[in-house]
């Protein structure tokens, strides 16, 4: 039968990648001196059933390497090894490998022998390495099976022409589910069988138990069958019955062979068991340095390729909300149409009531679906653990990570596109913000350094902080590294907030020395850029000699948005409803005019810009260009408050966005389009987008 | 139809084993682990059990001397699908009242063949 495997392929690299996040994260959850059998029987597993899945679907690289994992877990879960740092370390370095090579085998690369086989060696080393466990090496590679000798390789003039056997099973035979009548239907397959039953044992019908097996066989099968093809049949029940099997061989001579079997396969396990202990020192110690550098390049290959086709994982429960919704829905529609068909003036309440019904329903739907894309964030947390871990144990420091609120949900693509900038953001904390122990205790704070990761939800938000109890950023000394690099002038007045904002600007590293673990050039500016890509905002708090704490604000969905729509002349804007602080009418006494610097206005002691929407966009019909005739709204976005001049609020909804860049091309001011209850088109506006053009 | 009952905790093994079986015609339910495989097993009566060894909750071992100990299923044929250095867990699985073995990795010709084996 043939069967095309690759139709499991997907499923099994799937498995795979959590199979090796559950072994990494139980890896550094390790405490080493008190390990919990439940803990390595998890990383076991998941060993087991990536070596078991990767031999069935014929990826024999990946099995034979997950075997030496394997066996060294095994030894580790059966207390004959005991767990030591660099242990973890190995297997550490060893999942690293494992998921190189799942995804370049997922995405029809190279797997890099040399990386694999440095990998290998180090585990084998570990392995080998019996002075805190029992024989290491004896259960380092599956001995080579020795071939039992039949006599028929050794005298190929003599042919088997046939099996007499002589099987007698044990009462208990019948009851681990093996039935005689199968034994002799699989021997009749091999050559013609005579059978001779004998009934000897079959106690009278009084003493009988009907479950268990009474009757024993002398069997003769014909044919030039080899002692396996008959082992194979008996072979679940050896220990349940006796069995003697006697070849007949066509010449009818009886052979000696037999006996040097013993003696020969002791020899063959003593000269095949000899290479494997051949590693040597400087291979071992090769091991630890090549498998950096052949990384980089492949992974972006991978990344390319395995772009195609994303799945998502999603709750049962979630799927059945959704149904549940469905046939609502679908009750409410049906509703609708039966009162359509017969509609008279007095049914106009029971019309009413479908309509909100439906409305609430299409709502309800709405966010089940949304639902659907809504991920824990621990997805993109998971992987710090590991981060720290690496970190400092590479720079000597003693840093626990705290991860709080990992179970909020958030769009699975702000989840994809928020990764790479919080690793930056954590590997400065390890690296910057966190002191060396000795640095730590002299200002007189506990050694360990806490890392704290949070996720929580604000309104429609995502909030995600990370904070450090390290030695947080130095006023003085970002000033002066600013206007250093002319980022600013030497009399600039900055206010705290805007002290710290320094560091998101290009061309701005505090870093007195780059490491290879921050400042890969990558700078905050790009990681700020990323964020509010998303449509999200990043802010920094911190105190000299406590601490930092970087926020960051995302919208849960990049789908929907909570808008307020606005009037302007003959058209509708939306506004995001959360970047509005307050809408007001201007007295002129408040209203200031600058020449060449446009219009502000005061609001409670601090003048705000005046952006006058029908002008930016040359809207034709505005109903006033009186600015104390109309109304404008605060809105707030990057840290920057500004009024808009608009004609009328009209109301909140939530609308769907459309991209303008995939459908139209970019325009400054404007961060996408939706389409109205009745079928026209409204612009949302981009807040700091028209801050820029108006002051252009 | 015979119904076979395929346990494994690897989702692509599970639905590998699952495959075969419905392509050769057997009607098949999948369980994730020992004590799933269990309360389906006391649900509706199986001809045959095929179960993976290593899983969370509960073991194939495990689940097949619960399963023995059950009136419904005490000569039904239970294969275990084990590695090739599984000795122990073989005898374990025996001791347990495991029928045989299936010895991984196996192709869905070997698996069919074995399945036949103890089957009808």
């Amino acid at each position: 039968m043939a069967i095309d495997m690759a139709q499991f392929h997907q499923v099994f690299f799937e498995e795979s990648f959590e199979g090796l996040d559950a072994m990494e994260s139980g890896l550094l959850n390790m405490d080493i001196g008190d390990v919990d059998a439940e803990d390595i029987n998890t990383i076991f597993r998941a060993a087991h059933s990536i070596k078991g899945g990767s031999g069935t679907f014929g990826f024999t690289a990946v099995s034979d390497f997950t075997h030496v994992m394997e066996t060294l877990l095994d030894e580790m879960r059966d207390g004959r090894r005991k767990v030591t740092q660099p242990a973890v370390d190995v297997l550490l370095g060893s999942v690293d490998c494992l998921r190189d090579m799942l995804q370049s085998i997922r995405d029809g690369g190279q797997v890099d022998q040399s990386v694999v086989s440095a990998h290998k060696l180090a585990l084998d080393s570990e392995l080998r390495n019996s002075a805190n466990g029992a024989n290491g090496s004896s259960a380092l590679e599956p001995l080579p099976s020795v071939s039992p000798i039949t006599p028929a390789d050794d005298g190929a003039e003599l042919e088997i022409c046939g099996w007499s056997i002589a099987f007698s099973p044990h009462l208990n035979l019948l009851k681990t589910g093996n039935e005689p009548v199968r034994m002799l239907r699989e021997l009749a397959g091999l050559g013609e069988l005579t059978t001779t039953v004998d009934l000897q044992g079959v106690p009278s019908l009084y003493d009988l138990d009907p479950e268990e097996c009474h009757l024993s066989w002398k069997l003769h099968v014909a044919g030039n069958i080899s002692a396996a093809e008959i082992d194979e049949i008996f072979d679940w029940v050896e220990d349940d019955c006796d069995l003697a099997k006697q070849p007949i061989y066509k010449t009818e001579m009886p052979l000696q062979a037999l006996q040097s079997e013993g003696t020969l396969s002791a020899n063959d396990v003593n000269t095949s068991a000899a290479p494997v202990n051949k590693p040597t020192e400087e291979n071992v110690a090769g091991a630890e340095i090549q498998p950096q550098d052949a990384k980089a390049p492949k992974k972006e290959e991978a990344k390319a390729a395995g772009k195609g086709s994303s799945s998502i994982r999603v709750d049962t429960g979630k799927i059945d909300t959704l149904i549940n919704m469905v046939g609502e829905l679908v009750i409410t529609q049906s509703m609708l149409s039966l009162l359509g068909e017969h509609f008279e003036m007095n049914k106009l309440d029971q019309l009413k009531n479908g309509l909100s019904q439906l409305e609430r329903h299409t709502r309800e739907l709405q966010e089940s679906v949304m639902n659907i894309r809504m991920l824990p964030i621990s997805f993109v947390f998971s992987r710090f653990p590991r981060l720290a871990h690496d970190i400092s144990t590479k720079l000597g420091k003693k840093i626990e990570l705290k991860l709080v609120g990992e179970n909020t949900e958030v769009d699975k693509t702000v989840v994809e596109l928020l990764s790479d900038p919080l690793v930056h953001l954590v590997r400065n904390s390890l690296d910057h913000g966190i002191e060396m122990p000795e640095v730590r205790i002299a200002a007189g704070k506990p050694e360990t350094g806490t890392v704290t990761l949070e996720a929580y939800h604000r309104g429609g938000n995502i909030v995600i902080e990370v904070s450090d109890d390290g030695k947080g950023l130095d006023k003085d000394k970002l000033r002066a590294k600013a206007i250093e690099k002319g980022l600013i002038d030497a009399d600039a007045v900055l206010s705290e907030k805007q002290t710290y904002e320094l560091i998101f600007m290009p061309g701005f590293s505090t870093a007195e020395k780059l490491t290879d673990i921050s400042g890969r050039g990558v700078g905050m500016d790009v990681v700020r850029r990323n964020i509010q890509a998303l449509g999200g905002d990043i802010e920094i708090l911190s105190e000299l000699g406590k601490g930092s704490t970087i926020s960051i604000h995302l919208p849960l969905t990049l789908a929907i948005l909570d808008g307020q729509s606005i009037a302007v002349g003959d058209e509708t804007y939306i506004l995001p409803l959360g970047s509005i602080i307050e809408s007001l009418h201007v007295k002129e006494e408040r209203i200031n005019r600058v020449v060449g610097k446009g219009e502000t206005f005061l609001l409670r002691g601090q003048y705000l810009p005046i952006i006058r929407i029908h002008e930016i966009f040359n809207v034709p019909g505005a109903k006033t260009t009186k600015l104390t005739e109309g109304l404008i709204v605060v809105v707030e976005g990057q840290g920057v408050r500004c009024g808009l001049f608009v004609d009328d609020l009209l109301g909140q909804q939530q609308v769907v966005i459309k991209s303008l860049e995939a459908n139209y091309r970019r325009v400054e001011g404007i961060s996408g389009a939706t389409i109205l209850g009745d079928g026209s088109v409204a612009l949302i506006l981009d807040i700091p987008g028209l801050v820029r053009l108006s002051s252009q | 139809m015979a119904t076979i009952l395929a346990v494994d905790d690897s989702a692509s093994m599970r639905q590998m084993v699952a495959f075969t079986l419905k392509g050769a015609g057997f009607s098949v339910v999948e369980a994730v682990d020992g004590v799933d495989a269990l309360n389906k097993a006391k649900a509706q009566v199986f001809d045959c059990v095929v179960t993976d060894v290593n899983m969370p909750n509960k073991d194939g071992i495990e689940l097949i001397r619960e399963l023995r100990a059950l009136p419904n299923y005490k000569f039904t044929p239970m294969l275990m699908l084990t590695t090739e250095a599984g000795a122990d867990k073989k005898q374990q699985g025996k001791d347990a009242g495991a029928t045989g073995w299936i010895v991984k990795p196996f192709n869905p010709d070997q698996l069919l063949k074995t399945i036949k084996k103890v089957m009808g």
